[in-house]
């Protein structure tokens, strides 16, 4: 008998007990779907992860002045001593690693041209900034070396400024005020979305650390040539957390912290950061995988059990097939198509709402999810796996069926 | 029509005389627990092509062996069995299914249809078991519907069908396959006196045709029919109307 005979038998009887079918298809539709699901949020979440991993710069660490500490008592972070330019500079000197290292002095400010204005982020920072969170340029040109020493009026724009500012209009060479001193606008920001919570990076005009201190953000100055937080880029080689020690230990020297004492500082691997961050939703896929597997495994059980049953009910219908001919590997195929019919029919099933609810979970709770075309051939393939499996057995009964017994019996 | 068979057979007197089922000493033993239970007691029995066997005998006097012997459904304990040239006792039970496939058709009591499924479908089943498999089953499953005159009924499930159109449908599927033998274990027993009577003419035209009939049964007006009448009791022959002369005797 062929493939193609014994699915034509195996959907007859199937169609026989339409409810029984599906019922006995369950566990199969939720292991499924939960695979579809799982894969489908943790493959999202990585590449989720991946992309602002990348959004934020790769091989970088952050410094950001700490919280000072007062009988117990915590302050607030960048209550401590700020981060100066000589903290860069040593840094810079004593890391041979470092690629390109930037502070970031940030406030906010209204910025107006001509009669529009806009309220956004000012940030002043070094020349490296744009090397160290890797952020290439629209248009127009980086600061220089040159520009951050001579502390000149120049400024990039965040690309969601340069559309509030200038609209569909070329802002290059154009002159922005910002707290009422001009800028010239000398490149434009290439857009870089939202941050990990929720920020939109392209909010924002970074100008040359120099020209900005004291007149445009950090204004209640502590120290005057203070540098906000510093951002350091290193080789793809470099092991960040030693890195990270070596920093620790340069600023706790140049801020003469006695050994024992906590760090007034934070050295941030921000990278590792959101990893940690995404792992809950990675736990919650493995639970789903999890999950999966076993009502995979329950499902099979049930499938095993509907089988044995159907070859009860069938004995006469086997005994025939053996007496016209049917010979036992014809019967065992034939119980072993049905088995697989039923999984897969339960698989296809799966597969259509493990989409629908990863889509669902993508709409409501707002995480990404990524469902490629692998995934759904390889929750197919554990569907039929599970149907061989766990069909073989019933199957194997029916064919070794003494014919005689099977054709008497009632 | 059968007269003319005969004498080509006569003509080729040493084929002919070759029997298409020949008992040699057969026995057949179920165990039982720890008791065994003769089934069969050395019987011998030769039947050749185009003969009407019935087979008779109360039921436990080993009939209902003898016919599973024969379907080649079950081998002989001892003793030699051969059907259509092969000893069943030597085959493997693929060989025996593909010995029941092309050599023997089955009609039982209870009729055996699958459910839900078409006449049609139902008479095609042994062609999709059948190596190699014929170019168009479908053709030759509607043609032996037509033999059996239920053409109009093709499209019918078996619960739409009377028990004697479902008994037709059975022979049809039991003569597809073109077999040697038609085996056929009460084939009225669950039939009316009329529809039996119409059951038992369409075994005669057929084996007016050719085929060899053996019909297992304990009733005798359903045993007239048989030009040769085999009892058994108590796992032997206990009385064998002797096919060969009597064949002769008939015109």
């Amino acid at each position: 008998m062929s493939l193609f005979d014994s699915l034509a038998v195996a959907l007859t009887a199937l169609r026989a007990n339409p409810l029984r079918s599906i019922l006995t298809t369950l566990g199969i539709i939720i292991g499924v779907g939960s695979v579809i699901v799982m894969v489908a949020v943790g493959a999202g979440a990585r590449s989720e992860v991946d992309r602002r991993i990348n959004a934020l710069g790769t091989n970088m660490l952050v410094v950001f002045p700490g919280s000072t500490r007062v009988g117990g008592r915590a302050g607030g972070a960048g209550t401590s001593l700020p981060l100066a330019e000589g903290d860069v500079q040593a840094i810079r000197e004593r890391l041979p690693e470092v690629v390109a290292i930037s502070g970031y002095l940030q406030g906010s400010a209204p910025v107006v041209r001509g009669s529009g204005n806009w309220v956004t982020g000012v940030a002043g920072v070094h020349e490296a900034y744009t090397e160290v969170r890797d952020w290439p340029l629209a248009a127009g040109r980086p600061f220089t070396a040159q520009d951050v020493r001579t502390g000149a009026r120049v400024a990039l724009l965040g690309s969601t400024v340069a559309e509030k500012l200038f609209g569909r209009e070329n802002p290059l060479d154009e002159t922005i005020r910002i707290r009422n001193v001009p800028f010239k606008v000398v490149g434009v920001l290439e857009p870089k979305g939202q941050t990990g919570f929720g920020r939109d990076q392209d909010d924002m005009i970074l100008l040359p650390l120099s020209a900005a201190r004291g007149r445009i953000v950090g204004r209640n100055q502590v120290v005057n040539d203070q540098v906000g937080q510093i951002f350091v880029k290193f080789e793809a080689s470099t092991d960040l957390e030693r890195a990270q020690e070596e920093i620790e230990s340069i600023l706790r020297q140049r801020r003469r912290i006695q050994p024992g004492a906590e760090d007034d500082f934070a050295v941030r691997n921000l990278a590792e950061f959101l990893k940690a961050r995404t792992a809950a939703q990675t736990t919650l896929s493995w639970l789903l995988g999890a999950t999966s597997a076993i009502a995979l495994i329950v499902g099979g059980i049930g499938i095993m059990n509907i089988m044995l049953v159907s070859v009860t009910e069938r004995t006469r219908e086997i005994g025939l097939r053996m007496a016209v001919g049917g010979r036992r590997r014809d019967i065992l195929m034939q119980f072993l198509v049905e088995a697989v019919t039923l999984c897969m029919l339960g698989g296809l099933i799966g597969v259509a709402i493990g989409i629908a609810l990863a889509v669902g979970i993508a709409h409501t709770a707002e995480w990404p999810i990524l469902i490629s075309p692998d995934v759904v051939i390889l929750a197919l393939a554990a569907a039929a796996s599970t149907g061989i499996f766990f069909g073989f057995f019933p199957a194997r009964r029916a064919a070794l069926l003494n014919p005689i017994e099977a054709l008497r019996s009632e | 029509m059968n007269a003319l068979t005969e004498l080509r057979a006569a003509a080729t007197a040493g084929v002919a005389r070759r029997a298409l089922i020949e008992a040699t000493s057969v026995t057949k033993t179920y165990r039982m627990g720890d008791s065994e239970v003769h089934a069969l007691n050395g019987v011998s029995l030769a039947i050749r092509a185009g003969e009407f066997v019935a087979i008779m005998g109360p039921s436990g006097s080993g009939k209902s062996t003898m016919m599973n012997l024969i379907g080649a459904l079950d081998v002989p304990t001892s003793g030699r069995l051969e059907i259509d040239g092969r000893n069943i006792a030597e085959l493997t039970s693929d060989e025996l299914a593909e010995l029941r496939n092309r050599s023997i058709g089955f009609v039982f009591q209870q009729f055996n249809l699958l459910p839900r499924t078409t006449a049609l479908r139902q008479v095609m089943l042994p062609l999709l078991y059948a190596r190699p498999r014929p170019p168009d089953p479908e053709a030759v499953a509607r043609q032996r519907l037509e033999q059996v005159n239920l053409a109009a009924r093709l499209d019918h499930l078996p619960s739409q069908l009377s028990g004697g159109q479902q008994q037709r449908v059975a022979i049809a599927r039991a003569l597809v396959n073109n077999p040697k033998i038609l085996l056929a274990d009460e084939p009225t027993g669950a039939l009316d006196t009329r529809t039996s009577e119409e059951i038992m003419r369409l075994f005669c035209e057929l084996n007016a045709a050719g085929i060899t009939v053996i019909v297992v049964t304990h009733e005798h007006d359903i045993a007239a029919y048989a030009r040769r009448r085999i009892s058994f009791r108590d796992g032997r022959i206990i009385e064998d109307s002797g096919g060969e002369k009597e064949r002769s005797a008939v015109p």
